[in-house]
């Protein structure tokens, strides 16, 4: 039997849950060490054995057994869930709790509660994040820090600080709770900047990009599957995570190169994730809401459904910039505005459009700011400033692959 | 061919430290079961061994005292052990090379079987 690549990274999570939902949030360090102590016993049975024909109902099972063992050497010490713990003092109701705790549909909504939990506005958003990747999708920090380009210790401490502050609480995050609707914005930003940092340059690896995508769509999934959580908005942004990562094969050349997307082999976009993308989009456009993922999702379904560069609709693309803008200003969608300017109306309505970015300085550091006005001086014949962009983009970019990807930039402003 | 015994010795520490996170698990877990898989089809793997459970009793001296542990705070615990067949010592030395529990700076004590030739 084979071991699947992400095992113990998705097990963890699912034990993590299980055993919260037993143990309580305050106790989340004696969750992990039941998980710790699981997979060392399946390391020393495994070798001997082989790895079982189902290796997720074994770990499963075999941290059961230690929950049990947890809960009938302290239930006098210590204090388990308050929803649960006064079922621990028989036997009876012991192992039917602790049973049921690792039921599918249980785990599901546990994971739901902890996310709510862990995307505490009081929280500094890195710190969510690092949560999320953490408690949720198994990412240790060593592995957090590599996507986000942070050093390790700083990872570890926002990991600490979010974690000794869900521990002051009790309980999860209650959804039965009028508060639902108010933190959901907090989560659903969450996931969104967990999406974009596996979508967009920050890391070196095509690998641990694209796990970020899979566990930021797979998580916002979980908020599709509850009816409350399963807002317009949500269902928007479960879109525009699809309709994105549909072209993530494309962005990544076969050895892990950016490529713009005016290269991007068009058939190597995921076909069945853009159809999954676009139905969600349509689905979410029941009720009055317009987010930014509306948006957002509208001007990628917009690019993945254009055969080509040229025969992309860039009137109702520049459209869907103008209400973004209006709803949410942001250096970052002008600039991209100012992109979809020159391909409709030209190079120099392009740079016009580059130049009166509000806020630009903000865009100071972004390396793809002066890539753009690069692109379009190269595009109207102008070698020389071209030239001076990509190297400024040059020396802004973050890593190894941005590097290549404005050195062959340079190099087709030396071709004649 | 002769047969060896394969003694793995570790620290409960570094034996926790192999599973510490997800991503490690994984990776421990893949090298463990490549080395043994390895053993086995170039035909060196006898027996698998026993998993051991952490802690037990130890009897000791002529009184047969009986006290707890080996603990797991001990430094140089005996976590397992495998038969394998090779050539020589020297061979199965060498084997033992591609034992994941040296990345914890555990060891493994080889010991040849004794021979019964009747």
């Amino acid at each position: 039997m084979e071991l699947d690549e992400h095992l113990f990274r998705r097990e963890s999570a699912r034990m993590i849950a299980a055993l919260t939902r037993i143990f309580g949030v305050h106790n989340l360090a004696l969750a992990e060490d039941v998980v710790q102590d699981a997979f060392c016993r399946a390391l020393e049975v495994w070798k001997v054995r082989g790895v079982p024909q189902n290796p997720s109902a074994w770990l499963m099972a075999t941290a059961k057994n230690r929950a049990l063992d947890v809960i009938r050497r302290e239930r006098t010490a210590n204090t388990f869930a308050p929803e649960v713990s006064r079922l621990f003092d028989s036997e009876w109701t012991l192992a039917p709790v602790v049973d049921e705790a690792f039921a599918t549909e249980i785990i599901r909504d546990e994971q739901l509660r902890m996310m709510f939990s862990c995307c505490d506005p009081r929280l500094k958003e890195e710190v969510q994040i690092a949560l999320v990747l953490n408690i949720l999708c198994g990412f240790g920090a060593q592995e957090i820090a590599g996507a986000f380009l942070t050093g390790r210790a700083a990872v570890e401490k926002r990991i600490a600080r979010g974690k000794a502050s869900l521990a002051t609480s009790r309980r999860l995050f209650d959804l039965t709770d009028g508060d639902v609707a108010a933190r959901l914005p907090v989560v659903q930003r969450a996931l969104y900047l967990l999406f974009n940092e596996g979508y967009h340059s920050v890391s070196t690896t095509a690998v641990v990009r694209t796990d970020l995508c899979r566990e930021a769509i797979r998580l916002t999934e979980l908020l599709l599957g509850d009816a409350r959580t399963a807002t317009p908005a949500t269902g928007a942004l479960a879109a525009l995570m699809c309709l994105h990562a549909a072209r993530l094969p494309g962005r990544l050349d076969g050895s892990g190169h950016l490529s713009a997307l005016v290269d991007q082999d068009r058939s190597t976009w995921d076909a069945h994730l853009i159809a999954h993308g676009l139905a969600l989009l349509e689905r979410s456009a029941r009720g009055s809401e317009v987010s930014t993922y509306h948006l957002e999702a509208a001007i990628a379904a917009a690019h993945v459904q254009s055969p080509s560069v040229d025969d992309t609709d860039w009137d109702t693309i520049i459209e869907l910039y103008d209400r973004l803008t209006a709803l949410a200003p942001s250096p970052v969608v002008a600039l991209n505005r100012a992109i979809a300017v020159a391909q409709r109306d030209g190079e120099e309505r392009g740079l016009d459009a580059l130049r009166a970015i509000e806020g630009s300085d903000r865009l100071a550091d972004y390396p793809f700011y002066r890539a753009a006005f690069a692109e379009l001086e190269l595009r109207r014949g102008h070698r020389d400033q071209a030239r001076a962009h990509f190297e400024a983009a040059f020396g802004l970019a973050r890593n190894a692959a941005e590097r290549q990807f404005f050195e062959e930039r340079l190099r087709s402003c030396e071709a004649t | 061919m002769s047969d060896f015994i394969y003694l793995f010795r570790t620290s409960e520490e570094a034996r926790r430290a192999a599973m510490g996170t997800p991503e490690l698990a994984q990776q421990s877990m893949q090298r463990w079961l490549g080395w043994v898989r390895e053993l086995d089809a170039q035909g060196h793997l006898k027996s698998r061994g026993q998993p051991l459970e952490n802690g037990g009793k130890t009897v000791r001296g002529k009184k047969k005292v009986i006290t707890d542990g080996p603990f797991a705070e001990v430094k140089d615990l005996v976590a397992g052990f495998m038969v394998v067949q090779a050539a020589d010592l020297a061979q199965a030395a060498e084997l033992a090379k591609g034992c994941p529990i040296l990345e914890g700076d555990g060891a493994v004590e080889v010991r040849p079987v004794m021979a019964m030739d009747f």
